[in-house]
């Protein structure tokens, strides 16, 4: 870690506290480039083992080979938030990435969505995941590594199935229904109730049980570990550990548009207006930087994808100059990438940056559809929805204990995939341990059921 | 942090870890697949320890929607409404084209063992092991037989030595030290060892009508035979004989490579083999076996010469194994030398034959001539 880069820590927090950010202070430690790998693969630091990512670390390995993306940084929020910067960064990247990491770092500190998580998961997910970890290799040892396996394969495969509205802490549903009579509270109720009993002895109290679910329940990693027939204990925890992980990421996917943005915006004006830089290494990190926020990549006109950094860093910077700082700093902490692009992706600013809903045919042809605010706006959010997952919602439990899935076609507009969500039935169905129906559309929209 | 802490990670990769955990599990997967590893196998050559399999990386399944016919997607850059181009993710396989929008696939080229493979293969048939044809052989072999007082300095055994030492001084007015009375020497005795020796003749029907194919064919089967028959001796020849009207021995590289023209007739060929059986081995003491592999036209003028050919090869043969290389599967066997071989097996011999159509029917014909096979000499 280079003492030059260390020197100028400390006066960018200054600058950086004087601009109005808030943050935690922030624990900057430089790692090899094979660990920022690990940690773009699995997302966080030290997590369970599982070999669906170390597919992810081959494909990693192959994008960096092929020099088509290069870490930074990778930051996790908390008090105090961690960042791992990449031994092999220069000085100007480094002091870039410093200024870039205080602007994720007031973000994560103040969007009400990363504060509400972090409430529920606390500001310390990174001990929390490797005590997950730790306790899956325990697991490992007591049961054998198949049967962890299975029980990953099962709940890594619902990661994104969660409820976020939900307490990460959720109780049981209540064990009996509400007598449905008791609610309705008129004037003949009462004088009913008023009543002396004729044989003086009150009747039986007539409690029903209430149905599992007692309304579709989105939050499969949840209601699998409480309400699975036959589940052993541990791969409850396996359930649960996987889904406290989600209710960590669900932040970061849902405001990456925001998060990056703020983080770029905060970078470029720390670095203008910190005149203690030198001017060689000042030059550099502008490089650097316009490197990150390049819309599209440098061999080609077009990009069928967009640039999530560059999109959220013009669109702060529009927002800031029009509305002012505070304005900003309130949407930044309000809004998540829903609100934000609808709110504030303007047909002008859409034009400015040449952005373009496409329609793309199954055989490849692609074709540029004429300009449309609220269609483009969804084209740019439509991969965020529910977590980036299908909405799949358990609907019933039946007396033999067989599972009623139900997945939502009529929001997400087409069926499921069916031989992908056959196996994933498959792995659910080795800890569920009963029968599992799911319900979908086929392609002419009639309905389908998938059983295992 | 430190210079000497937290350096973990530079001796650990989690991400190695669970890739091999990957990797085990896409062998696992490819055994479950045997018949297409055979099929598709590039044997590079004849002596090749490893066969390389393309395989596709698993994929852990999560719900997903199904493919649309259309999408509709947000891009960005200098284009205008009505512009069409073709999505660069789909040109081209698998490479990720620049600004394309889905992650390109990776094909991995796993290398197997040939052992393995083997291995494999034969709890896939359950095979028990062949009766080796055993004689009085020649064969010897150096073994180890107890121990002696006196020997070579090299096969002094200095543990069994040291025991005798222990021993000795258990008893009462003993010398502490080594005596030469305590020193043990290793004996080697001559061993007679059964025969366990086998011949496997390839014959390969190289005139005009065969194609590159057929003869790839052939080749990829008679790498398996090789393998499995490798397995049940303790040491295995093969003498490869190709022939058209007349017939050649050729070394293994040379065999595949060669390709005459002119008629197919069949008893060259036999008696080419019967030739080399009674000039180098002694049938009472080796297990042979031919395998021949033809498109099946042979010359009707040779019909007759061609069975007692067959016929004095068989007598010695442990098995005698026919493999049709032929594109159409409507006449299979159909053939004069299907034929010929149809009515040995009727006759009680041990013979078989197979239609192989295409490389898919590799398996089938390795099961088939092994478990034939098995029947025939059990």
């Amino acid at each position: 870690m280079s003492d030059a880069w260390q020197g100028y820590v400390r006066r960018i927090e200054e600058l950086a506290a004087r601009s109005g950010l808030k943050f935690h202070p922030v624990d900057f430690e430089a790692v090899p480039e094979s660990f920022m790998t690990e940690i773009a693969v699995y997302g966080l630091p030290v997590r369970m083992p599982h070999w669906s990512f170390g597919v992810r670390y081959i494909y990693q390995l192959i994008q960096r080979h092929m020099g088509h993306s290069r870490l930074f940084e990778v930051v996790f929020p908390g008090n105090p938030g961690h960042a791992y910067l990449a031994q092999s960064n220069g000085l100007a990247e480094n002091i870039l990435v410093t200024a870039h990491v205080l602007g994720h770092a007031d973000f994560s500190r103040n969007n009400l969505l990363f504060r509400r998580c972090q409430e529920q998961v606390s500001d310390r997910i990174v001990e929390h995941a490797a005590n997950h970890a730790r306790q899956i290799s325990e697991a490992i040892e007591a049961h054998g590594p198949q049967r962890v396996e299975a029980a990953l394969d099962a709940a890594l495969a619902l990661e994104q199935h969660i409820d976020v509205d939900q307490a990460l802490r959720r109780e049981r549903y209540p064990e009996y229904a509400r007598d449905a009579k008791g609610l309705v509270d008129d004037a003949f109720q009462k004088r009913f109730a008023a009543l002396e009993r004729a044989g003086g002895d009150a009747p039986p109290e007539a409690r029903k049980r209430a149905p599992v679910p007692p309304h579709p329940e989105r939050d499969l990693l949840w209601f699998v570990a409480n309400y699975a027939p036959e589940m052993e204990s541990w791969e409850r925890d396996i359930f649960l550990a996987v889904r406290e992980e989600s209710f960590y990421f669900y932040p970061v996917f849902a405001t990456q548009i925001m998060n990056e943005g703020w983080a770029s915006y905060w970078h470029a004006r720390l670095l203008r207006e910190a005149d203690f830089i030198p001017q060689h290494a000042y030059v550099d990190a502008i490089k650097c930087h316009s490197d990150v926020v390049r819309p599209i990549a440098a061999e080609s006109q077009v990009s069928l994808s967009i640039n999530p950094y560059h999109l959220g860093f013009s669109m702060w910077e529009k927002l800031i100059e029009r509305d002012g700082l505070d304005a900003a700093r309130k949407v930044m902490e309000q809004d998540d990438d829903f609100a934000f692009v609808r709110n504030h992706l303007t047909r002008e600013l859409a034009a400015e940056l040449g952005l373009f809903r496409y329609q793309a045919r199954s055989d490849g042809q692609i074709t540029v559809l004429d300009p449309d605010l609220p269609a483009l706006h969804e084209a740019v959010l439509a991969p965020k929805y529910n977590f980036g997952a299908p909405i799949v919602a358990a609907s019933k439990v039946r007396t033999d204990g067989t599972l009623e899935l139900t997945h939502d076609s009529r929001t997400d507009g087409r069926g499921l995939d069916l031989e992908r969500s056959t196996k994933v039935l498959a792995y659910l169905h080795k800890v569920w341990r009963r029968p599992i129906v799911l319900t979908t559309v086929n392609q002419a929209g009639s309905a389908l059921e998938l059983n295992v | 942090m430190g210079e000497g802490a937290g350096k973990w990670y530079e001796l650990f990769s989690r991400g190695a870890r669970d890739w091999l955990r990957h990797d085990e599990k896409i062998r696992a997967a490819v055994k479950d697949n045997l018949p297409d590893i055979i099929a598709g196998a590039d044997l590079a050559n004849e002596n090749a320890r490893t066969v390389r399999v393309p395989v596709r990386m698993l994929e852990h399944h999560h719900f997903r929607l199904r493919r649309p016919d259309e999408s509709f997607g947000a891009g960005q850059g200098n284009a205008k409404p009505g512009d069409v181009f073709t999505d660069p993710s789909k040109e081209g396989q698998g490479e990720k084209g620049p600004g394309g929008r889905e992650e390109g696939e990776v094909q991995l080229l796993l290398e197997f063992k040939v052992d393995e493979i083997v291995d494999w293969l034969w709890e896939e048939m359950q095979l028990p092991n062949l009766k080796p044809r055993a004689g009085p052989s020649e064969e010897t072999d150096w073994t180890r037989e107890g121990w002696d007082r006196r020997g070579a300095r090299s096969r002094l055994d200095r543990r069994r030595s040291f025991k005798e030492m222990v021993k000795r001084r258990g008893a009462p007015g003993a010398t502490p030290t080594f005596t030469d009375e305590d020193l043990r020497y290793r004996q080697l005795a001559r061993r007679r060892q059964p025969a366990v020796h086998a011949v496997v003749f390839f014959m390969l029907d190289v005139s005009g009508s065969m194609s590159d194919r057929d003869r790839k064919l052939a080749k990829t089967f008679f790498f398996w035979v090789v393998q499995g028959l490798r397995r049940e001796y303790r040491s295995l020849e093969s003498v490869f004989v190709g022939h058209t009207t007349e017939a050649w021995e050729f070394n293994e590289p040379e065999f595949f490579q060669v390709s005459g023209s002119g008629g197919t007739v069949a008893s060259t060929g036999l008696s080419k083999v019967r030739e080399i059986i009674d000039a180098r081995y002694n049938p009472a003491r080796s297990n042979i076996y031919l395998f021949y592999a033809s498109d099946g036209d042979n010359s009707v003028s040779d019909a007759a010469d061609a069975r007692t050919a067959l016929a004095t090869v068989t007598a010695d043969a442990c098995f005698t194994g026919y493999v049709e290389v032929s594109a159409g599967p409507s006449r299979a066997l159909a053939t004069e030398t299907g034929r010929m071989f149809e009515e040995l097996q009727a006759a009680g011999c041990a013979a078989g034959s197979y239609a192989l159509g295409d490389f898919d029917a590799v398996w089938g014909a390795v099961r088939h001539f092994f478990t034939t096979e098995n029947e025939a000499t059990a």
